[in-house]
């Protein structure tokens, strides 16, 4: 049941698409998207051994899902990658073109950590402010334009909806034009329609970078992802990834990719009981 | 709504005062009427607004002192480990002194004048707001602070990065606590005013209150008493009302 990943790299007019859709979100300057290659000796909760020897490669450009059940310690996993936890000895992080990770890497949350005081616009240049840096008001602006939230722009976070909250926290993530961007949940609180609307958007967002993001839904993971790996068991295992045919976004519903599904099912250790 | 259940109260607990003193027909050095109140009101309204002037710039100094004092030792609490260290069992000591046992001592280090009783009301206030703003400080969610540490990642600057996130995360997150201790403050303010004139002034409402109760005039002491505790609940209910205008978000329950 394996799906080989033989469907060819995106095409000029996709390219075209996606660049017509969201003019400003997508350029990432002269600097190419590395891949990553994760090796983490192990990590434990006390006796419990969380992970041992796991080794994950990131294509890239293109956005890697892990998909598992909750408590299974994916965003663990991805904390760790960011740098909120200390890597164990024998543990590495390493970019594909030899140069450092840290400072190349944004991170978004599963909650929209949206600063309640400042209004939407200073929420999105709050990076350029904790560096140090002239707040670029005007790549805000036009981001905000690209998300439809230019009439909410003074006003704070709390007068907005979940799904625009999100929005505007993926708008803060992508504003320092990170080549690696790792999401831990974004979408998980909204509800499905806005949900499959983000989705889109964030394919078209996230072109280009490397990604990863971690995610409990496996429809989500056929709509954005480019390679799916099942997380599971403690220990963690990893299973062999699922590439499935074209180019995200995928409308996961899709009588092609009810193959997918199944697997992605069965790993996550679903049997025939179940049904 | 609010106005005429605080008008209410106020009038019934009058109205049963003046029941009170009116069947006991106590003599006007025990209980004063409403009636002889209001009219030592009348009588020596010069010196009542000059005492409560004196006791009001007490308050009003010691509120300035104490919270600019509270706000820089809460900020460099928090962010040196050591100053926490060594500090913290002083301000805690200072506190387990009750402020009545040091007044004679300050009044003796700062003399009569308006001074010491400055000093008293600000170190009443400078602890609420010493407490409520580092805890605030030290809350702040770590996702936040994550969120920080990845996007300065790149930057080598520490104690810039630092002086940055509490700047746009840590000091923005710890206002509504720094408004609360500060809240806390206003309360006990005039406490501290009004023990230091016990203990030792030529003016003040305190004073005024000693010296009318030395001389029997129960009613000039109720008046003073009255526009204390005027003064206090205004004072109260001005802070509020500009604390809440100007810290007027609410902080997402599940980011705690």
């Amino acid at each position: 049941m394996v799906v080989d990943d033989t469907s060819p790299s995106s095409t000029e007019e996709d390219d075209l698409n996606i660049y017509r859709a969201f003019p400003n979100g997508t350029l990432l300057g002269e600097e190419k998207a590395p891949g990553l290659h994760i090796s983490l000796s192990q990590f434990a909760f006390g006796k419990r051994t969380l992970f041992s020897d796991f080794e994950l490669d990131l294509p890239a450009g293109k956005t890697t899902c892990i998909l598992g059940p909750s408590g299974v310690g994916k965003t663990t996993i991805l904390k760790t990658i960011a740098g909120f936890i200390p890597l164990a000895e024998g543990s590495a992080i390493n970019a594909t073109d030899g140069k450092p990770v840290q400072d190349r890497l944004a991170y978004m949350d599963q909650r929209d950590l949206l600063l309640p005081w400042a209004s939407v616009i200073e929420n999105i240049v709050i990076g350029d402010k904790l560096k140090g840096e002239k707040a670029a008001y005007e790549k805000a602006e036009s981001f905000l334009q690209d998300l439809d939230l230019q009439e909410y722009r003074y006003d704070r976070p709390d007068k907005l909806s979940g799904g625009m909250r999100q929005r505007i926290a993926l708008a803060r993530t992508l504003m320092g034009e990170h080549p690696i961007v790792l999401v831990d949940e974004p979408f998980s609180a909204l509800d499905a329609i806005t949900r499959y609307r983000l989705q889109q958007r964030f394919v078209s967002m996230m072109k280009n970078r490397t990604v990863l993001m971690i995610t409990h839904d496996p429809l989500e993971a056929l709509r954005v992802a480019h390679r799916i790996y099942i997380m599971r068991d403690r220990p963690v295992n990893l299973s062999d990834p699922i590439s499935p045919h074209n180019q995200p976004p995928r409308q996961a519903t899709e009588a092609q990719y009810q193959a997918a599904i199944d697997r992605i099912l069965y790993e996550l250790g679903l049997t025939e009981e179940d049904w | 709504m609010r106005l005429i259940r605080i008008m209410t109260t106020f009038i019934g607990l009058i109205a049963l005062w003046a029941v009170i003193a009116k069947i006991n027909d106590l003599p006007k050095f025990i209980l004063p009427s409403p009636q002889d109140v209001l009219i030592s009101f009348s009588e020596r309204y010069d010196i009542l607004f000059q005492h409560s002037l004196t006791t009001a710039l007490e308050i009003g100094l010691g509120l300035f002192f104490g919270i600019i004092g509270g706000i820089i030792s809460a900020l460099l609490i928090s962010m040196y480990q050591p100053v926490r260290q060594w500090v913290m069992p002083l301000l805690i000591a200072s506190q387990a002194l009750p402020v009545f046992a040091i007044a004679p001592l300050l009044v003796l280090w700062f003399d009569y004048g308006i001074t010491s009783k400055v000093v008293m009301a600000t170190l009443i206030i400078y602890f609420p707001v010493t407490v409520g703003f580092s805890d605030g400080l030290n809350r702040t969610p770590t996702a936040w602070r994550d969120m920080a540490a990845v996007i300065q990642a790149g930057s080598t600057s520490r104690i810039s990065n630092q002086i940055r996130q509490y700047r746009y995360i840590r000091i923005p997150f710890a206002l509504p606590s720094l408004a609360s201790g500060i809240r806390v403050a206003t309360a006990v303010a005039p406490i501290g005013a009004v023990v230091g004139e016990w203990v030792g002034s030529s003016s003040g409402l305190g004073y005024l209150m000693l010296h009318a109760n030395g001389r029997m005039q129960t009613d000039l002491m109720f008046a003073a008493l009255l526009i204390l505790t005027l003064m206090a609940v205004s004072l109260y209910y001005l802070m509020d009302f500009c604390l809440r205008k100007a810290i007027n978000w609410q902080t997402d329950q599940n980011l705690m």
